[in-house]
């Protein structure tokens, strides 16, 4: 009784400085984020006093089953809704925002609708809430199994998933008012800076807790790259956030650094957010569920090591190429154009690992959808590995740099390879977690995969055809040294590569609409009849001994 | 340590010793003894299967 009035005490008195410091506010998104803050944290008060047991009602709605297994996989099945419903907000924002790019009407008129602002909703939205949570998810679900040991501090652990939903919800609603650092990918202001900051270091306290209490000698592959995930992660977001606001109840602040050192720390931290976030700890994904999904081990677990270290030497170095021809100093420039360059080889050699992993049961790519979406996700992680570099070189970026080449290679990473392998792992996650024998369907598995293929397809070329040519019409000259194109021509010449673009993107999000149907009646504990994705080969005339023939 | 002094210990014994650090860390696998390690490492997600 006595932990619940100090509980119940806590909340309200969290709840209580909020709305003060919401009242003292010297900007209006401070006092609307400090008014979010208070209302969390009157629901957790309302949580702790009523005697009913939300959590239970909750996970009775949504059909999970109670904990009595080994393994604590509360987290693990919120964290797959939070990946689905996050998915859906930020793909929408994203064909919304693409949309606008082709008619620019529909920027409503409105601040809060411009592209400016929703266009780091949507890429927040798809990296850090769909990516992010995709990534708390698999990485409480693998490191308990590969450790054969229940999750460290199991209320740390729900801490981190609600103070994660709490950091993105803060972010997006302070994109709409206009709250900004104005760095790419770092744009939440220093207060949910540091709240993030703080879930972050209980993210980490769970797993290393849980690798601590291991019953297995060896830490699994998949375990090094979340673990460097999360670990890189908040040494990049500390160092890229150091700010100074200029005052304690707004929402503004300053960064520590200026001009070009505070270019190259923002690509420092904004590379690696790609290298560490959008690669390794998908990777970690790859390592555990490509092998469990195709039944077999890893091709060579020898390369996956030489695949991570040589992930972590060189990809801290390949920052500098979002800097080309900029004030950054040359020599570091090429310094960043020859990392992204030695890169090439690790990516592909993890990429081979991954694929060679289904050697000997590449007829699963037939037969079993989810395995079709992991090597089609390899692939895309091998093109983007392959485009990034190529892009890197200076020569290239000469003509690629600030195009829209730029955006359908992050999107050919971003939906190919992260879209891809997560939307794998969820289908691989949602029976198990949920106790179902087999999804839903399976055969919606495969029109999501068809979908997303060739939506992709659609918004990596028209952005191929686009960025080459804004690159080759900003810098066409005349005989006599004039620019040929001005900027609006260019712009107008992009209309239908946007339509095109649009177009894929909406594929790409009926494909993840068909996901959250199939999950939804797999939750509720639907099987569809439909026809099997491979039938038994099977000759019953043919099955039966030779019949004696006589000698003669 | 002035910016001057970092940069040439950086180009010269900190690259030599990420270098040889690297090196370590990937040929260390290759070690003969390692060989059933690593096969026993690959395989260990496949034990114990009622439990995912």
């Amino acid at each position: 009784m006595d932990t619940l009035v100090a509980k119940a005490g806590g909340w309200l008195g969290l709840a209580l400085i909020a709305l003060v410091m919401a009242a003292v506010a010297v900007d209006a998104p401070f006092a609307v984020h400090m008014i979010i803050v208070a209302l969390a944290a009157l629901l957790m008060l309302w949580a702790t006093v009523s005697r009913a047991d939300y959590e239970a009602i909750a996970r009775g709605l949504l059909k999970m089953p109670g904990d009595q297994g080994l393994y604590d996989d509360g987290p693990v099945r919120w964290g797959v809704v939070a990946t689905l419903f996050w998915g859906i907000a930020g793909m929408a924002a994203g064909l919304f925002i693409a949309l606008q790019l082709a008619f620019p009407a529909l920027n409503l008129n409105l601040e809060y609708t411009t592209f400016g602002r929703l266009r780091p909703l949507h890429t927040s939205a798809v990296i850090f809430a769909f990516g992010g949570n995709a990534l708390i998810a698999t990485s409480f679900y693998v490191v308990q199994r590969t450790c054969r040991a229940r999750l460290a501090f199991p209320s740390l652990a729900r801490f981190v998933f609600w103070g994660y939903q709490l950091f993105i919800v803060l972010a997006a609603t302070g994109y709409l008012m206009g709250v900004t650092e104005a760095k790419e990918y770092a744009e939440p202001e220093w207060y949910v800076d540091l709240w993030l900051t703080i879930v972050w270091v209980a993210y980490l306290a769970v797993f290393v807790g849980t690798i601590v209490k291991r019953r297995e000698p060896h830490i699994y592959v998949a375990n090094w790259f979340y673990l460097s995930f999360i670990v890189t992660i908040a040494m990049l977001h500390i160092v890229n956030n150091l700010s100074i606001p200029a005052s304690i109840v707004g929402s503004k602040s300053y960064a520590a650094f200026a001009g070009v050192q505070d270019a190259l720390t923002q690509w420092w931290y904004g590379h690696n957010a790609v290298g560490f976030f959008l690669t390794a700890g998908f990777l970690a994904m790859m390592y555990y569920f490509v092998p469990k999904q195709a039944e077999r081990p890893v091709y060579s677990y020898r390369l996956s090591i030489i695949h991570f270290w040589s992930l972590i030497f060189l990809y801290i170095w390949a920052g500098p190429h979002h800097l080309h021809y900029t004030a950054l100093p040359d020599w570091a420039q090429t310094l960043g154009m020859v990392f992204s360059v030695i890169l090439w080889m690790p990516s592909w050699g993890g990429m081979i690992n991954g694929l060679m992993t289904l050697n000997g049961a590449w007829d699963k790519i037939r037969t079993d959808p989810i395995i079709r979406m992991m090597v089609m996700a390899l692939a895309f992680y091998g093109m983007s590995t392959f485009e990034g570099p190529m892009m890197s070189i200076k020569w290239v970026n000469s003509m690629s740099h600030y195009t829209d080449w730029t955006i359908g290679h992050v999107h050919s990473g971003a939906l190919g390879w992260n879209g891809m392998i997560t939307f794998a792992c969820v289908y691989y996650l949602v029976p198990r977690l949920w106790g179902r024998p087999r999804l839903y369907s399976l055969r919606m598995v495969n029109w999501h995969f068809w979908l997303a293929t060739v939506g992709i397809v659609f918004y990596a070329a028209s952005m191929w055809v686009a960025g080459i040519m804004q690159g080759l019409m900003w810098r066409e000259y005349g005989a006599d040294g004039y620019l040929v194109y001005s900027f609006a021509e260019s712009v107008a010449a992009m209309h239908p590569m946007y339509l095109i673009r649009a177009a894929g993107g909406a594929m790409y999000l009926a494909g993840f609409l068909i996901m959250i149907v199939n999950v939804w009646a797999t939750l509720a504990g639907k099987i569809r009849t439909e026809k099997p994705m491979a039938e038994t080969p099977y000759n019953a005339a043919a099955d039966r001994p030779l019949v004696p023939v006589p000698a003669e | 340590m002035s910016y001057d002094a970092l940069r040439h210990f950086a180009d010269s014994w900190g690259l030599l010793a990420m270098a040889l650090l690297f090196l370590t860390l990937i040929a260390w696998p290759f070690r003969p003894s390692a060989r059933a390690r690593n096969q026993e490492a690959a395989n260990m997600i496949f034990k114990d299967d009622e439990h995912g």
